[in-house]
């Protein structure tokens, strides 16, 4: 196995882990307007994600900054070709990020109101845009041959791309639900998990018609392979919710994201981007990498910190891992 | 080529304006995360409450201003690719590592801790969750480290080899450590501080300038005493920082000296080489041609900073560029940054900078506790402090006004002296992108279309502006609020905090969003 192979497990790796969290809690911030009926339930749902959701992110930076140092091509490629998309997905992530941090600074009703406001839209949109992304990146993009981006915005908005969209945000609306009935108690689990249902059926129809389309499209048997436990753990997960084992739902919705965003990156191996314009154009992991010796120390440096990170990140859910409900929310 | 140049001065633009705004809330993270992590283990180790209030009290404006430092961060990381993407593929191999170990290493230790540390006041045991804002201080340094490791690269590229039309890395521990990397680190830190210390300065001596006005049963003295350990804090700080701003500065400026020495030619709009060169204070008048209709200079100073002693030659603009020009050909129509902004910023970056460190320097002379004082005009901890002059002389009312204004104020000098060190630093080395390897022009996204530019140049800018104004409403309430009336805890809270089904586990938290 070559060290770019290596490099593109890895960075399968950190966007699974990206959205395996942010995942939950994007879906968090969206059930803040479907589920929470006043402003104590809502400051609940944040609460939830309170303490986790900036070391989350992280794992979107150090995907970014990995492709960046592992593959500098794909990089450029995709930042500059997505542009419009991710300025989006920034600015979205800007505001949330302070919406989580200044809401409560105030009190006064308006204030929290505008960052409510921001909170659900900064969590829907990126939640879509991404699978927006992704559905693109599978489906190839007009990727000339220099390696540049030469469609424009509108090109990445097709029927497979929007799908793929439609599939992040139910899924990770479910997934976001599921962790609220994980780590609340009171009425709002309840709702939490009638909710599940209901959005975890129609996530279930989306993601089938996604993965199948995908499947067919690039699949192999690897992928196929994925796919179907990806199928398994999301009928596994909404069963699981209905007989109140929460805990396994959480976990079966997590095995969910993993083995559908590893299968988008399975049905991508070899390539990291493919040509739409011409095969032969594709950026794959030999043509888009960075040196071996750059490889190398990623290598060293990702092996060893990976397991602390995980370790250090871990202990923090298990600090935070008791339920909380409206009496706990302070004056 | 008209619409090859606009699209570079946009991304320039939106660069400079992202870049000098994420910076204005980094030094603050990282010198305000270690001055309340020194208040928080003064707390934990003494139990003094003026400790706990000073915590609680910086560590609110701390967490106001980190949380714009961690948004404005993601759109750096995103635009090298976004806007600069043909930079991108050439640097990736080198400049990418640092970014993701900046990631990996910093972002993941801060963003955690700073989680533990903002909702874990009744779930941690003190000492742990004393740790962990010592974990975010270490994180807020390693990421500057590692970032400026990068940025020392664009300037005095080392450790690679030009390969297949790109710099690929064959010397990884020659980025981290070169001498250009060390310097910059050491005077970005002391910088920070500056900051910091200025920051701490200002809003305690507005607060204790309240208690002065307040009559003596409506202070608090806890609340005071809190306030003018802060103050004594911020002062000690900055004098330290200045220093260590100018030690580092003068260093900074010797390295450049020898591996940009266009920059620092700029930096004095020397035209001609000069054997003793001379520094000049002010200049007015046509500052970019050299004719100055007023100007005050200081003989040699300038052969001193570049080279330590009074006498050597400076080469000026015009030879640096006929130099560039022989060993770089037409890479760029000429080699020189933009004089003026150049000449002033530099200056403005000094100037704005070392106000700061006098101020702090009189401050600490005017507020002294025994030294040299009169019994009778010295006060206990917990009294708002005299400003003395001499043993038994105290400043004037009028004096005094404007001392106190002067402290609140020098709040804003180091954070001007940033911007102005980052613009001068940058645009001095202009036209380039990576010194000696790629030209700014070279750098830019050739895929990305002028409205796209446009679009995000604008989106950003207005999105900034929005935050800055919500920002700073948001601190100045806080600041002027000062510290509350919240009282320490009691007892040492459980890991976890109170088990569930326990009487304690339906409690409101110390701390909710």
């Amino acid at each position: 196995m070559h060290l770019h192979d290596v490099w593109f497990v890895l960075i399968a790796v950190l966007w699974i882990g990206y959205f395996f969290l942010e995942g939950f809690d994007f879906g968090v911030g969206i059930l803040t307007r479907i589920l929470a009926r006043d402003e104590r339930e809502r400051r609940v749902l944040i609460n939830t994600i309170g303490p986790v959701w900036d070391g989350n992110e992280v794992w979107l930076l150090t995907a970014a900054g990995a492709t960046f140092a592992a593959f500098p091509d794909w990089y450029a490629t995709l930042f500059s070709g997505f542009y419009l998309p991710l300025l989006l997905i920034l600015v979205c992530l800007i505001i949330r990020g302070v919406a989580f941090e200044y809401r409560a600074k105030r009190d006064d009703a308006p204030w929290k109101r505008n960052w409510d406001h921001a909170i659900f839209w900064c969590s829907l949109l990126p939640a879509f845009l991404w699978g927006v992304a992704f559905g693109n990146i599978v489906h190839g993009t007009k990727i000339d041959a220099h390696m540049e981006y030469v469609g424009n915005f509108f090109d990445l908005l097709n029927v497979y791309s929007i799908l793929g969209g439609v599939v992040t945000l139910t899924l990770f609306t479910f997934h976001g639900s599921v962790f609220t009935a994980l780590k609340t108690n009171g009425e709002i689990r309840e709702r939490a998990r009638a909710l599940a249902l209901k959005v975890g059926v129609v996530t279930a129809l989306a993601a089938l018609a996604f993965l199948i389309w995908t499947q067919l499209h690039r699949g192999d048997s690897w992928s196929f392979a994925a796919m179907v436990v990806a199928v398994l753990a999301l009928v596994g997960a909404i069963g699981m919710n209905q007989i109140g084992r929460e805990g396994w739902a959480f976990l079966l919705s997590g095995v969910t994201v993993v083995a559908a965003v590893a299968m988008l990156f399975l049905t991508l191996f070899p390539d990291v981007m493919p040509s739409s314009l011409n095969p032969a154009w594709s950026l794959t992991v030999s043509n888009a990498s960075a040196s071996s010796y750059t490889l190398g120390i990623m290598t060293w440096v990702a092996g060893f910190m990976t397991p602390v990170v995980l370790a250090y990140q871990g202990w923090t859910y298990w600090v935070f891992r008791r339920r909380i409900g409206v009496q706990n929310m302070p004056a | 080529m008209e619409l090859a140049l606009a699209h570079e001065t946009m991304a320039r633009w939106q660069f400079g304006i992202t870049t000098v705004y994420h910076f204005l809330f980094v030094p603050l993270t990282i010198s305000l995360s270690a001055l309340v992590a020194g208040l928080q283990t003064a707390w934990v180790r003494t139990g003094r409450e003026k400790y706990f209030k000073a915590t609680k009290f910086w560590g609110k404006l701390f967490l106001i201003n980190i949380a714009m430092g961690v948004v404005t961060g993601i759109v750096q990381e995103f635009q090298f690719g976004m806007s600069w993407s043909n930079y991108s593929r050439f640097v990736g191999d080198i400049f990418g590592a640092p970014l993701a170990f900046e990631a990996l290493i910093a972002f993941f230790f801060e963003s955690t801790f700073i989680g533990l540390w903002i909702f874990g006041w009744d779930r941690l045991p003190k000492k742990l969750h004393l740790l962990s804002i010592w974990m975010v201080s270490i994180g807020t340094v390693l990421s500057a480290y590692f970032i400026l490791a990068a940025n020392s690269w664009m300037q005095h590229p080392v450790g690679y080899e030009l390969k297949n039309g790109r710099a690929q890395l064959t010397d990884f521990p020659k980025v981290l450590f070169q001498n250009t990397t060390l310097v910059v680190v050491f005077h970005t830190i002391t910088a920070a501080f500056l900051v910091g210390g200025a920051f701490m300065i200002g809003i305690a001596a507005y607060q204790l300038r309240k208690a002065s006005r307040l009559a003596a049963e409506d202070r608090e003295p806890v609340k005071v005493a809190s306030m003018k350990t802060s103050l004594r804090l911020g002062l000690v700080v900055c004098l330290l920082a200045g220093l260590g701003t100018a030690i580092s500065g003068d260093a900074l400026g010797k390295v450049m000296f020898e591996q940009q020495p266009m920059k620092m030619a700029a930096a004095e709009a020397l035209w001609d080489t000069e054997s003793p060169a001379p520094f000049s204070v002010f200049a007015y008048g046509d500052v970019a041609r050299g004719h100055n209709t007023v100007e005050v200079t200081v003989p040699g100073l300038l052969s001193f900073l570049a080279k330590g002693d009074f006498t050597s030659p400076v080469p000026g603009i015009n030879n640096t560029n006929a130099a560039e020009k022989a060993k770089f050909g037409d890479k760029a129509p000429n080699y020189e940054p933009n004089i003026p902004t150049t000449f002033w910023a530099f200056r403005w970056m000094i100037g704005f900078g070392m106000t700061s460190f006098v101020i702090a320097a009189v401050g600490l002379w005017l507020t002294r506790r025994r030294f040299w004082l009169a019994p009778e005009f010295r006060r206990a901890g917990d009294e708002v402090p005299l400003f003395m002059l001499t043993r038994t002389r105290e400043l004037g009312p009028t004096l005094t006004k404007w001392a106190w204004r002067g402290a609140i104020w020098t709040l804003a000098f180091p954070l001007i002296a940033c911007s102005w060190g980052w613009i001068f630093t940058e645009m001095g080395r202009q036209p380039w992108v990576v010194y000696g390897l790629m030209t700014t022009a070279d750098a830019v996204s050739p895929g990305v279309s002028i409205g796209e530019q446009w679009t995000s140049l604008i989106v950003l800018t207005l999105l900034y502006g929005i935050l800055a104004v919500v920002e700073v409403k948001l601190m100045v309430k806080y600041a002027k609020a000062g510290p509350t009336d919240e009282q320490p805890p009691t007892k040492d809270p459980t890991l976890g905090g109170p088990p569930a089904g326990s009487e304690d586990a339906d409690k409101p938290f110390a701390f909710a969003y």
